[in-house]
């Protein structure tokens, strides 16, 4: 049990001491390798880099060199990612065998230039904030994720860790905190954007004994992870601002809910809760004060339908995962029928910032709307896949190109995804649209909880349509009708037009259903799963057209519609496409055009990949 | 009060009102399939989706609790196509064999699409496919009917605090399903049938004997004696467009002749049997320091349900079988008898307004030497159909009386088809023992009425008595928690399996959500029953005179060896759940 003044001088030596791991220009004599242990780095062998980076240094008996394990730093593609501070050099896709070059190159003061990064224009980048990746990013929920170790609470307390909780529990009265919410403009970032400091204020106002704080870890959308890596990155920042949570609405007992899937996340949010109760930061009299709070974890079962707010409050309570009808919404009526406030990791996320800096600072970053900044999950067709935290207003442009660098293999932008299952799908012509609640509603799209999928022409947007059906068909909970059956049959007709069976009067019914479902279904997950179906019937409606009256996939991946050619006139003849076909459907002599056996072909478009003339066509 | 516009109309409807209920109370009608009023009150089938002024998407109205200036359309164009698309995404994925199906012409699946006038499905794809569970004696799910509304799951759990059913799978697989998704014959189901009772479809219906009596019938070797329940009688008429709560005693004795009974007795008889002796065993219970509380014991469900989930407390049921099965045992021995008939031959057929007593017949105690007491058991709504399959007019056809020697009941024979009819009938026994003289108070209102478990305290003969009663096995279970943690104040207790009594069993013609949210149907088939006990000359068990000769011919007096043999029995600690059976 700690008072305030022993957690700041934690803060005050730590700090000194971490100094190198946001000052470059340090002239420091000792060094910090980080690795990132975010789930993507860690299967790709990061613990074993950490540990034969630290047998080497111990070896070598190396001074002053610490190997530190972090969360994620966005760029996953390039992982396993190795940056050594002050410097910050950054080195990509580093195996076991790189550590002795590297321990070399730290022990000696130079870099091992075949492992630095390479940026979009292939140019090497010395310094990780060189990278045009990181330019037009804010970090503000990732703050710390990729600078801390996220098992060490003195490396949180470093970096102003419970600085917000001790200034809330000194200084502030609930409604002044609640207020500072209210005024900074956050919504929410779960997917429906709610203003937080109304919900807030809701759940202070509601009668009750007893008052829950949740914080709604279930993140679910296909390709999405910004939760998990704020999570594993910097557990204590959603410790913090749910009991900050706490003193504001009055609950003394917070809950996360996280997927069993996310075992780092879990394991770290275990660490830091056992910390955090042992310097009395969580539990009775919270910093001596008279406020008492306490976490405790509960493990989602791999429903997605949990993520929904009042489904995730019945599976806490150890029911089936089925939504509530709402009203009374949880504000009133929530975990165990009482009192409850529920955000997602993202929201809480913000929480500690806005309190230190103050609701003007957030509320002069973001739209007039849209306040704040919002992390992408970015994937799909695009050369960064990784983590992005921008401020809200950036284009869908700038994310894609600027910092997600294009599209890569020449290929052209088709559409990008998000919102995930619930989302739709924004073609080219908006490009320039901003990122915040509203402009992505506008055009038939929903920021969700930040999965951002890109897609190149490969892809056949109807069948985009299919695998998000067959998602949320398979995710449905099976309590109202339209989301049990409706959702089912979208799929089944998806399916017959993907392949080459479906009419006319199927698109038009699809599209009649769709909007039957969003008017009917109970809750957020079934009123928002025609989305996929609608935004590409309404941006790429003619895809649909071609599938059922002209049997053709432009994309060329619904099989049963390709129609692999080879053009007798760009065919030399050269035989690679015949020894690569894995069912023998090509013939042909040496030095003459060739030619595919359609019976036989089973459209694996091997051929069409291997042909160094492009003379195969889809 | 609140004050909305539904339709136009100006509507005042007090605060947590739905709008359904206050469209209702306006005559406007809002078609349901999910909603049970007070039951089921979910939302989950879209039927009833109205819109409301300022709404993104349409709101289910048997939910949406009514709001100050609220302007509510509930059929707009958009309203009555979502209402289709529902119906008809529904039937996509339900076996539409109609004419074979046990609920063809009381479906409010079917109601709803005549309704709506769905004449091809839109929406056709693929359909889940499930097996039939007809393991149990007395009761048949068929999963390929269901419309998940769940009506039955939350008949089980709300009301009958049992939930041997509820939701299981996702998304189009999600079904209705038992733990492990066993047969309801293995798991802790009580086979009470409130859930047939709340199912809108076919998808529960009762394990039908119907083919097995016409076999019998048609059997010239068997002698085929009927007898019929007190509540059968109050019910059977809604089955033929009577009003509930109709008497129809006559033209179902008559109905029953011209199917060709050998003889058509009165299980009201039984019941008066079974209060002699149940009168006895508390008197007894009382002055010898037995049991106490007695629990009678006349509800099979009720009895499945202690002897799968209190078998420490089983010594305090009432060893007296229930009126039939006693009765069923008499007429194949004293009847048998006295009459020179074979008791081989005698095919005894009990109509009963509750589908455990089908269970209950087959449990092996149920016998005496070899001889089944009771051969088949058919449900109110059986009998209705076999009346339907002789094609008789039941409704223009003459009244007439039940076959001596066994005919004879007393008004609280006739008061066991309903909740605290059972106590009344033996108290008015019980008190006339002790007291050693006749006592002129008939009616012990007491024990009548709505209440969940209603209670009493009698002075008879200088002792104190207190009595309760029970219905429904939620109230069951209160009263059994009671005994278990020694808190029980009561000496004697009727409990029944379904709330409100025999009226309401699981075998009695089934009433749709509409009727049931808006008709006392409870109320109508008591008010019956008891306008019966008002109407007889004999309103004592004891002062019936088929009884008096029956124990000086037969069973030389209640409690005797004799009794025991015939009309009592035991009861055993059952598994709540045999698994892998």
């Amino acid at each position: 049990m700690k008072t305030i003044e022993e957690i700041n001088q934690i803060r005050e030596a730590k700090r000194k001491e971490l100094d190198l791991r946001v000052n470059t220009g340090l002239d420091s004599r000792e060094k910090h390798i980080l690795v990132c242990r975010g789930t993507g780095c860690t299967s790709s062998k990061s613990p074993k880099i950490i540990e034969e980076l630290r047998r080497i240094i111990e070896e070598k008996n190396i001074p002053n060199v610490r190997v530190i394990q972090t969360g994620c730093f966005g760029l996953c593609s390039k992982g396993p990612i190795v940056i050594v501070r002050p410097e910050e050099t950054f080195y990509s896709h580093v195996k076991v065998e790189d550590c002795e070059a590297i321990v070399d190159a730290v022990a000696n003061g130079t870099k091992v230039d075949r492992l630095l990064a390479k940026d979009i224009d292939g140019s090497v980048v010395e310094r990780l904030n060189d990278l045009t990746f990181y330019k037009k990013q804010k970090r503000i929920a990732l703050q710390n994720c990729g600078v801390i170790d996220p098992e060490e609470i003195d490396e949180y307390i470093a970096f102003d860790g419970y600085k917000a909780l001790s200034k809330v529990l000194t200084e502030m009265t609930p409604d002044s905190v609640i207020e500072e919410i209210s005024n900074s403009g956050l919504r929410g970032r779960g997917g429906a954007g709610f203003p937080m400091g109304k919900k807030w204020a809701f759940v202070k106002m509601a009668q009750g004994d007893q008052k829950y704080v949740v914080c709604n870890a279930d993140e679910g959308d296909p390709g999405a992870f910004m939760d998990r890596s704020i999570l594993e990155g910097d557990p204590h920042c959603i410790l913090e601002a749910m009991t900050i949570a706490g003193f504001s609405v009055g609950a003394n007992q917070g809950y996360i809910y996280v997927r069993a899937e996310y075992p780092i996340a879990v394991q770290r949010l275990k660490i830091a809760i056992n910390q955090a109760r042992e310097y009395g930061l969580l539990g009775e009299n919270i910093l001596g004060t008279d406020f008492s709070f306490d976490i405790d974890i509960r493990l989602g079962a791999g429903a997605f339908v949990c993520g929904e707010e009042t489904a995730l409050l019945e599976s806490i309570e150890g029911k089936r995962g089925q939504p509530r009808i709402k009203p009374p919404y949880p504000a009133n009526v929530g975990l165990y029928g009482k009192p409850t406030l529920i955000n997602n990791v993202e929201t809480y996320a913000n929480v500690t910032k806005i309190i230190l800096n103050g609701a003007e600072w957030y509320a002069s970053i973001g739209t007039e709307t849209s306040k704040g900044t919002k992390v992408f999950a970015l994937g799909g067709n695009v050369v960064n896949v990784g983590l992005v935290e921008v401020p809200m207003g950036t284009t869908l442009r700038e994310i894609v190109f600027d910092i997600g660098g294009g599209i890569p293999n020449g290929r052209q932008f088709k559409a990008a995804q998000t919102g995930g299952p619930s989302g739709g799908c924004i073609p080219a012509e908006h490009l320039d649209t901003p990122i915040d609640y509203e402009s992505l509603a506008k055009i038939g799209s929903m920021m969700g909880s930040g999965g951002l999928i890109v897609m190149d022409d490969s892809k056949c947007m109807v069948d985009i349509a299919k695998f998000y059906l067959d998602f949320t068909v398979s995710e449905s909970c099976g309590k109202c009708t339209p989301c049990r059956i409706g959702t089912k049959r979208m799929h089944e007709i998806l399916t017959k037009i993907c392949e080459g069976n479906g009419t006319i009067e199927d698109v038009e019914k699809l599209d009649v259903l769709a909007n039957g479902i969003k008017k009917t279904a109970i809750c957020g997950l079934g009123q928002s799963a025609p989305n996929p179906v609608l935004s590409t019937l309404k941006y790429f409606r003619d895809e649909y057209v071609e599938h059922v009256s002209e049997q053709k996939c432009r994309a060329g991946s619904c099989k049963a519609l390709a129609n692999i050619v080879i053009d007798p006139e760009k065919c030399k003849g050269c035989g690679l496409c015949k020894r690569n076909c894995p069912v023998n459907a090509i013939t042909g002599e040496i030095k003459q055009p060739h030619v595919i056996d359609q019976s036989i072909c089973i459209k694996c478009g091997t051929c069409v990949d291997k042909c160094p003339f492009k003379a195969i066509s889809k | 009060m609140v004050n909305l516009i539904i339709d136009g109309k100006n509507v005042s409807v007090e605060e947590g009102t739905t709008v359904l209920a206050a469209a209702q109370k306006y005559g406007i009608d809002i078609p349901t399939l999910c909603f049970l009023k007070d039951i089921n009150e979910v939302g989950d089938c879209r039927m009833c989706v109205v819109e409301i002024e300022g709404r993104r998407g349409f709101a289910a109205s048997c939910i949406e609790k009514v709001q100050e200036g609220m302007i509510v359309k509930t059929h707009t164009p958009e309203v009555l196509e979502a209402r289709k698309m529902m119906l008809d995404l529904i039937l996509s994925n339900h076996h539409k064999d109609c004419l074979t199906c046990i609920r063809d012409g009381n479906c409010e699946l079917q109601n709803l699409a005549k309704k709506f006038g769905i004449k091809k499905i839109n929406y056709e794809g693929s359909m889940n496919e499930h097996e039939i569970d007809d393991k149990s004696p007395s009761i048949v799910r068929d999963f390929n009917k269901c419309v998940l509304c769940r009506r039955c799951a939350a008949t089980c759990k709300n009301v009958q605090d049992i939930g041997a059913i509820s939701s299981a799978g996702r998304g189009f697989e999600s079904c209705i399903s038992t733990a492990y998704n066993c047969s309801l014959n293995d798991v802790d189901c009580t086979l009470c049938g409130q859930c047939i009772e709340s199912c809108p479809t076919g998808a529960l219906h009762e394990k039908e004997n119907i083919d097995d009596v016409w076999k019998a019938l048609n059997d010239e070797d068997k002698y085929v004696v009927v007898q019929t329940a007190p509540a059968v009688r109050v019910a059977l008429g809604e089955e033929f467009g009577m009003e509930i709560g109709t008497n129809v005693a006559g033209k179902m004795v008559t109905a029953l002749k011209e199917i060709g009974f050998d003889k058509v007795f009165d299980t009201n008889t039984g019941a008066d049997l079974t209060i002699m002796e149940e009168a006895n065993e508390f008197i007894e219970r009382l002055q010898n320091g037995g049991a106490l509380p007695m629990i009678t014991s006349c509800s099979p469900g009720w009895v499945r349900f202690a002897e799968k989930n209190y078998p420490e407390n089983l010594p305090h049921l009432s060893s007296c079988k229930s009126p039939h099965q006693m009765f069923g045992a008499i007429v194949k021995s004293y009847y048998a008898e006295k009459f020179n008939i074979p008791r081989e031959k005698i095919c005894m057929v009990s109509i009963m307004p509750c589908i455990a007593k089908k269970y209950e017949s087959s449990r092996e105690e149920m016998e005496v030497d070899g001889v089944r007491d009771v051969d088949y058991v058919l449900t109110t709504r059986e009998l209705a159909r076999m009346i339907k399959q002789a094609n008789i007019d039941f409704a223009s056809l003459a009244d007439d009386k039940f076959d001596d020697p066994m005919g004879e009941a007393s008004g609280a024979g006739a008061i066991f088809g309903t909740t605290g009819g059972v106590m009344e009938a033996a108290i008015r026994t019980a008190v006339d023992t002790l007291e050693g003289k006749s006592i002129d108070k008939i009616a012990y209102t007491e024990v009548r009425g709505e209440k969940q478990i209603k209670e009493a305290t009698l002075n008879v003969a200088g002792t104190e008595v207190k009595i309760a009663v029970a219905s429904g096995l939620a109230n069951a279970r209160k009263i059994m928690e009671q005994i278990k943690n020694g808190t029980c104040p009561y000496h004697f207790v009727e409990i029944m399996a379904c709330p409100g009594g025999c009226v309401m069993g699981g075998g009695q013609p089934i009433k749709s959500s509409k009727i049931r949210a808006t008709v006392d149907v409870a109320g109508l088939r008591k008010a019956a029953i008891y306008s019966i006990d008002e109407k007889s000359t004999i309103r004592k068990s004891h002062e019936n005179p088929v009884m008096t000769k029956l124990y000086e011919e037969f069973l030389e007096k209640p409690g005797s060896h004799v009794a025991h043999k015939y009309l009592h029995t035991s009861y055993s600690a059952k598994p709540k759940y045999e698994l892998g059976k």
